[in-house]
């Protein structure tokens, strides 16, 4: 060859005009959501920095600590720990409701009820909080009690039964209806989305209802319930007035459900702390927050992964 | 494994809507049965009926009998996932399940029936199945694969393959070819020439030339305008149907000519 050969110009499609709005707005929204998130990070950066640099002994909040991390290592296993417990029971429950809401409630009965869902989204979490506090601790402690007694020897429920009931356990109950709604909001959309061609395709195998929903319904809405699943914990991890209220903390570092010294969460801490925080007391609370917005990137990833894992089984081509 | 189908005085509601009024037909074991006619005509309803998919669809419902082997599926007490299981069925849009391999989509029916198998076991019915449905050349070296990678024509015969890998007693196929090209749709007709050595076979088609090739029996069905139900008009060996049937609106059906 002598000369190569001259590339052939491009064919680009004509822009219409409501191309151009179209995707310049979509552009900019997801721009702007970027700086946004980039603004809250380097704001917790800068001024989270100070509080892991400084001398420990200028922080009257880390009395009783070696340093930051010493401080806030009980926090973020509360955060987690919490978190982790109302999403063990909140979403089975959630996905319970919603198999029953799209595949098994005749259809009044199904509106009915994701109404009853949708209005307990609403209520507000200080709500959750008094009712957590005066009405649902009061009313486990007895069972709290039996659990210790008869089950003591689970690591889970062993220790000093407390007698307020204002455990982690409340706390996590309460977290768990609060994220119930969303999670099951979704799972519900999701499950309805089932193709119905393949449905037929399990029962037309002589699949029971509860195995065609095993074959087909469970394996296409995985990734949903994932998203889901994230959003419920998102909501779970920076709950703050609920947990405030509910918990009686004590900045421990323990498994035991119902005991009374319990760890706290990053966001209730805050809540509690900074009224009477000044100086570079603020700049350890926020610090704390840095770390939560760590963790949650660190959570969300995880699920993208595992998402992403199995993703040319999702169906979605 | 093979048997007959017998139907009753069947009519067919949506509803309140009847979608298909009084078909009596007698589908004899080990042959292959065409159901021919207009669109809209209920053909498919009514070849639903056959395993009892027809109730999965709200407020859908029969009144009359269907006997296989002179037991009434419609009977009392009659578990509609039992005769699923024995009479399969292949639907019109390929639907292997995307989210399993294609060696799971074919043990996916024996799977259900709960049988706990050996992996030696399974590997030989995934080939036989294959086999059976003509794609085991094609796909032996990407059985982990997922189904939906393949070609229409390939996922329709994986397909086949799912239905046939639990032995029923009937297979019921819903245009089978309609989405596939013509290399794809002869493939699957002479695979409905063998199965035919098993099963009792009934086919839905559009295609004339495919009943003509491959059924040995055909029925004709018309409606006689929108929101009437349809009738079988007529119901003999194909080639009488094809060359000289006893009623004028079959002649004009299958020659062409209408109204
Ligand atoms: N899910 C449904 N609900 C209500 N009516 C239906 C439903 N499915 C089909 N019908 C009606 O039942 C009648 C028969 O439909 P069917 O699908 O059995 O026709 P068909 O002969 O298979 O037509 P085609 O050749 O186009 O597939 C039609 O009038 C159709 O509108
Ligand atoms: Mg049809």
């Amino acid at each position: 060859m002598t000369s190569a050969p001259a590339r052939p110009a491009r064919i680009t499609a004509k822009k219409r005009l409501g191309d151009r709005l179209f995707s310049g707005g979509a552009t900019t929204a997801g721009a702007l959501i970027l700086a946004m998130l980039a603004a809250v990070a380097s704001f917790l950066v800068l001024q989270g920095v100070p509080a892991v640099t400084a001398d420990p002994r200028d922080m009257s909040i880390l009395a009783g600590h070696e340093n930051f991390w010493t401080y806030v290592w009980p926090l973020i296993f509360g955060t987690l720990w919490s978190a982790a417990l109302a999403l063990l029971m909140a979403v089975p429950l959630s996905i319970g409701i919603a198999l029953f809401i799209s595949h098994y409630a005749p259809r009044r009965i199904a509106q009915g009820l994701g109404y009853i869902i949708d209005l307990l989204a609403a209520v507000p979490s200080v709500v959750f909080g008094l009712w957590g506090a005066n009405t649902l601790a009061p009313a486990v402690q007895p069972f709290y009690t039996w659990l210790n007694d008869n089950l003591g020897w689970f690591p889970l429920f062993s220790g000093q039964v407390s007698g307020t009931g204002r455990t982690i356990l409340t706390a996590s109950i309460v977290l768990a209806v609060m994220v119930l709604p969303i999670i099951t909001a979704l799972c519900r959309e999701i499950f309805m989305q089932t193709p119905v061609l393949h449905e037929e395709a399990a029962l037309a195998l002589g699949a029971t209802r509860w195995e065609m929903i095993r074959m087909t319904v469970l394996p296409f809405g995985r990734s949903g319930i994932i998203s889901a699943t994230m959003l419920g914990l998102g909501r779970a991890l920076g709950e703050t007035m609920a947990v405030a209220m509910v918990l009686s903390s004590a900045g421990v570092v323990t498994f035991q459900v119902l005991t009374s010294t319990n760890p706290s969460t990053i966001a209730a801490n805050i809540a509690l702390s900074f009224p009477e925080a000044y100086g570079l007391n603020v700049n350890v609370l926020i610090a704390t927050g840095l770390m939560l917005f760590a963790i949650t990137l660190v959570v969300n990833s995880i699920a993208r992964w595992v998402v992403n894992r199995r993703k040319e089984f999702s169906g979605a081509n | 494994m093979s048997k007959r189908i017998e139907v009753n005085d069947l009519d067919v509601y949506y509803g309140d809507f009847k979608a298909v009024e009084g078909v009596t037909l007698t589908v004899e074991p080990r042959s292959v049965t065409a159901f021919i006619g207009p669109s809209g005509c209920g053909k498919s309803t009514f070849l639903r009926t056959l395993n009892r998919m027809h109730e999965v669809i709200p407020g859908a419902r029969v009144d009359g009998e269907v006997l296989i082997d002179g037991s009434n599926l419609y009977g009392p007490g009659v578990d509609p996932v039992l005769v699923r299981r024995q009479v399969g069925m292949v639907f019109q849009r390929p639907n292997p399940f995307p989210t399993m391999s294609i060696r799971e989509n074919v043990l996916a029916g024996v799977r259900l029936n709960n049988r706990k198998m050996a992996k030696s076991e399974a590997d030989d019915l995934v080939e036989k199945s294959l086999q059976g449905a003509n794609l085991w050349n094609e796909v032996k070296d990407r059985l982990d694969r997922p189904g939906s990678g393949l070609s229409g024509g390939q996922q329709q015969r994986l397909c086949i393959a799912r239905a046939i890998a639990v032995s029923p007693d009937v297979l019921l196929m819903d245009e089978p070819c309609s989405a596939l090209d013509p290399i794809s749709t002869l493939a699957i007709e002479d695979l409905i020439e063998q199965l035919k050595n098993d099963y009792t076979i009934v086919i839905v088609t559009h295609n004339m030339q495919q009943a003509s090739r491959v059924s040995d029996r055909t029925a004709f069905f018309n409606i006689a305008g929108t929101g009437k139900p349809g009738k079988l008009i007529e119901f003999d060996d194909t080639d009488v149907i094809f060359s000289n049937p006893k009623v004028q609106a079959t002649e004009d059906y299958v020659s062409g000519k209408f109204g």
